[in-house]
């Protein structure tokens, strides 16, 4: 028995932790209930991508308010989080993407939001002077860039224990009850209760939302990396590119991490997340074919990290639609990472003042209801 | 990508070697990858092209190896030389590059037999240019005949003195000889003799190398400890306690060796289970009598599952590929218990002297866990053994969790020449024990693959779907 909490938050990845770190802002008493440890997961081995770019139109204003947090996160957090606004490309091969990409920025600027910029091949090489020939131009984002995952999502853990919330790892929760205006956890920890219960565990969300009686059709999918051995800088930005699934970037010691969207073998129930050579190879041919540079590389590691994704790819975030008290954020469907810092203040928003004043209607559980 | 072996075997070593022939004569389809140029493994390394060493340096149990290598290049089985695996999957695919080009073969049963890897010796200055593993040293000696004169060498364990007699027989001038061995370490073996005279000439050879040494003139100081190299910007000398007090010599090659333990990189990344073993203080992959691990079709054969030499390794490697014989369907077990039971009788009797042996040559555990802070313990990332205890004070209990807090072991080399230390590491500062604290997870690709090589691989559909960056 846990006593003393007003809230328990089911999850210690980043979003547990600002979900955590903003309640507890507000004066809240925060338990964190985390069934392996903080940062485990895809908080810890993601890419590291700050990214408004490419969007989905939904998450644009979550994703804006976001980038303003990232640069001044140490007001936040204590810690720069390894934090580099290098900023963000999209590469377009053909004229027929760069005429899609010139339709996207046009959309997104008629929705109020300019920080997509086109540009033509000759700022390109400008920007990217190792690009391939055939590159014709590309959607770039200023201020964007990448952070340390690892770093991040314990430098959010850090400041939040600083604020009194207190974290049990190795704690899985297995039962959730609701009785007189308190929630019950059953976990390894014994029974833990608070007014308040958080849903923040990833590609496990589900299988919390679906003990409220609300179930999400979210897959556990395991997004693959890999990283090369260290080489002398040739890139910037962190580099996507509009017609295929690529994530390219240097860090600051050389080595290159590659990714993209290529899946490995998922078992969450396992805690297991396995690579797929197949997807391995189809990013190093988009990596090849983009930075020509790249084909001498040797790569020395990949991984693969678990995350929850869900039919339409954009995040639960919201309170429960059957349950009172109970709140979710989960399912990031592979882009979460930016968002953390500033979805835990939705968070903290809804569970104090019943509202947010950032547009998350498009998150609701119940759009899976029919 | 067409190639479907019934068996694939990683190593020409002396395991990979009898595993090929034994699982050949049965009749099976048998791919055999070692990236070296040629069969022979550690041991017998370089056994068809020795180079100006030859026999008479090398001894007798090197020139035992050309028979294997002569029934192994007349078994049948398809052998590919500079061929380096970089990932074995659960599924047995094995992920292969051969002459910079990258293959995935599928096979029935693996059997990995990649061999053993010198212990880490993290001593104050082993980072230093002129400092390097005698094993490295006679790689050199046996491959091109190179030898560096008036080296130091440093150490415990059987293979250091036959390195050192065979530099001797090679002409080579030897400084002098420290051995780490620790007192303590022969009341502990004393216990564990009876079983070992049983095999009194494996024994007896190991003292003939002694003195051997010794009639050469060289010193040989025992109870040796303290070691640290020291030098500016590259080893000039060699500082250790003896008797008491401290002493130092002047050495521009330091030779450092204490002992050998498996190479655990391909067996933890295909996910088979691993245990701490206590008595040579490394990890092993479980395995049952017949080298099949957790993991259904792989198999683990010789020194990379078990340090237990040469010629448990070569029985071993019989005794794998009967496992494997039988797990693809090629033998019944009858016939497989059948043919094991003389080879399992004989790696009884090979492995009389381990219990011995090791017990003997356990290296001290203040030469496998630095005492002092600013010893490097991870080479790649230069991460020291006081980092590794503050991060441990931060509350971080697993390699994996170090990794994360300050990249100990995540250089290229994943690991192999530090994970023994950062487990040992941890265990002490956490008050747990090493089965506890675990091992870093390995990645594939176990060994560097070139970027166009993997580009190159056959395209699938996997779907590429929405990009996280
Ligand atoms: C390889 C990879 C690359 C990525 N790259 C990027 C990128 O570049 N940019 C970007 O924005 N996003 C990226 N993402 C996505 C991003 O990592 C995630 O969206 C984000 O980390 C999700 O955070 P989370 O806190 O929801 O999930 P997690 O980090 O998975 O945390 C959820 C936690 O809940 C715990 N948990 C689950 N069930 C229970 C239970 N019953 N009891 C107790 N605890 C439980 C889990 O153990 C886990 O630690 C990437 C993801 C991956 C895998
Ligand atoms: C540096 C060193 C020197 C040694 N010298 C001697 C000696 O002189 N005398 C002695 O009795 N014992 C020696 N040993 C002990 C040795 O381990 C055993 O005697 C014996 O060689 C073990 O046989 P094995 O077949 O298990 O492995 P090994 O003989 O080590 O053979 C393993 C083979 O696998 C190959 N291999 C490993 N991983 C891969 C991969 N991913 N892809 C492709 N190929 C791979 C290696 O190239 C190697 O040829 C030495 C050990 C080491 C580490």
């Amino acid at each position: 028995m846990t006593a003393g909490a007003d809230a328990i938050v089911v999850g210690g990845g980043l979003h547990g932790c600002s979900a955590a770190l903003h309640l507890a802002m507000r004066g809240a008493r925060v338990l964190v209930l985390e069934k392996d440890t903080v940062a485990r997961h895809a908080s810890g081995v993601n890419a590291g991508g700050v990214r408004r770019l490419g969007r989905d139109l939904a998450e644009i204003p979550l994703a804006d308010a976001a980038a303003r947090v990232w640069h001044a996160i140490g007001d936040l957090v204590d810690d720069d989080c390894g934090f580099q606004p290098s900023g963000q490309v999209k590469i377009g091969e053909t004229e027929a993407e760069m005429a899609e990409m010139a339709a996207r920025v046009e959309r997104i600027r008629a929705l109020g939001f300019a920080h997509e910029v086109l540009i033509g091949a000759d700022e390109l090489r400008e920007r990217l002077p190792a690009v391939a020939g055939h590159c014709r131009g590309a959607i770039v984002v200023d201020g964007d860039g990448h952070a340390n995952p690892f770093r991040t999502t314990q430098a959010f853990h850090r400041k939040a224990r600083a604020l009194g919330v207190r974290f049990l790892e190795g704690t899985a929760v297995r039962d959730l009850a609701r009785a007189g205006g308190a929630w019950t956890v059953d976990s390894a920890a014994g029974h833990s209760q608070a007014p308040v219960l958080v849903n923040c565990a990833g590609a496990w969300g589900a299988a919390m939302a679906a003990k409220l009686g609300e179930p999400v059709p979210l897959s556990a999918e395991a997004f693959m990396l890999m990283v090369t051995q260290p080489m002398a800088p040739f890139v910037g930005p962190v580099v996507g590119a509009w017609g295929r699934a690529l994530s390219f970037k240097q860090l600051g010691n050389g080595a290159v991490l590659i990714g993209g969207g290529h899946r490995g073998l998922a078992d969450p129930d396992a805690n297991r997340a396995g690579v797929d050579v197949a997807g391995l190879a189809a990013s190093a041919r988009t990596a090849a074919a983009i930075f020509p540079v790249m084909r001498h590389a040797a790569v020395v590691r990949a991984w693969a990290g678990i995350e929850g994704e869900t039919p339409d790819k954009i995040p639960v975030i919201g309170e429960s639609a059957t349950a009172e008290g109970a709140f979710h954020a989960f399912g990031f469907s592979g882009h979460g990472f930016q968002l953390g810092p500033i979805v835990g203040r939705v968070v903290a928003d809804l569970v104090t003042d019943g509202a947010t004043d950032l547009p998350i209607e498009a998150f609701r559980i119940d759009r899976f209801a029919n | 990508m067409t190639a479907r072996p019934d068996i694939a075997v990683v190593g020409a070593g002396p395991a990979g070697m009898a595993a090929a022939v034994a699982a050949a004569e049965a009749g099976a389809h048998v791919m055999v990858f070692d990236e070296q140029p040629g069969p022979g493994g550690q041991i017998y390394r370089a056994i068809e092209t020795p180079g100006p060493a030859g026999d008479a340096v090398l001894g007798a149990d090197y020139a035992a190896g050309r028979g294997l290598s002569r029934a192994f290049r007349d078994s049948g089985a398809e052998y590919l030389p500079g061929a380096t695996v970089w990932q074995v999957s659960p599924d047995r695919e094995v992920g292969v590059s051969v002459d910079g080009r990258a293959r995935i073969i599928k096979a029935g049963a693996v059997i990995v037999a990649g061999g053993a890897l010198e212990r880490p010796f993290p001593i104050p200055g082993w980072t230093l240019p002129g400092v390097m593993t005698a094993g490295a040293a006679q790689i050199a000696l046996k491959a091109s005949g190179l030898a560096a004169a008036d080296a130091v060498f440093a150490g415990t364990g059987p293979l250091l003195y036959l390195i050192v007699d065979q530099y001797l027989k090679a002409g080579v001038p030897v400084r002098a000889v420290l051995e780490t061995t620790p007192w303590s370490a022969y009341l502990g073996a004393l216990p564990r003799l009876p079983g070992a005279l049983l095999r009194a000439g494996k024994l007896r050879q190991g003292l003939g190398y002694i003195r051997a040494i010794r009639d050469a003139g060289v010193p040989v100081i025992r109870g040796v400890s303290g070691l640290a190299v020291a030098g500016d910007g590259r080893a000039e000398r060699v500082a250790y306690t003896h008797g008491g007090h401290r002493h130092e010599i002047a050495a521009e090659h330091v030779f450092v060796h204490q002992g050998v333990v498996p190479n655990v990189n391909l067996t933890r990344s295909i996910g088979c289970r691993h245990d701490w073993d206590p008595a040579q203080a490394c990890w092993r992959v479980a395995t049952d009598a017949w080298g099949a691990t957790d993991v259904a079709g792989i198999f683990a054969a010789g020194d990379g599952a078990h340090v237990g030499g040469a010629e448990a390794a070569r029985l071993g490697g019989q005794l794998a590929a009967l496992g494997a014989l039988c797990t693809i369907g090629r033998i019944d077990a009858a016939v497989r218990n059948n043919r094991g039971a003389p080879i399992q009788h004989a790696l009884a009797w090979e492995l009389r002297p381990r219990p011995f042996l090791d017990a003997l040559y356990r290296p001290a555990a203040a030469d496998r866990v630095p005492a002092g802070d600013d010893v490097v313990v991870c080479r790649c990332e230069e991460v020291t053994a006081g980092e590794v205890r503050a991060t441990a004070a931060l509350g971080c209990l697993g390699p994996n969790q170090l990794k994360s807090f300050c990249r100990a072991g995540m250089g290229p080399c994943q690991g192999r020449l530090c994970a023994l230390t950062v487990t040992e590491l941890l265990a002490e500062a956490t008050g747990r024990p090493p089965d506890a604290v675990g091992d870093f997870r390995r990645r594939p690709p176990v060994k560097p693959l070139r970027l166009a090589e993997l580009a190159a691989l056959e395209p699938d559909d996997t779907d590429g779907g929405d990009a996280g960056p």
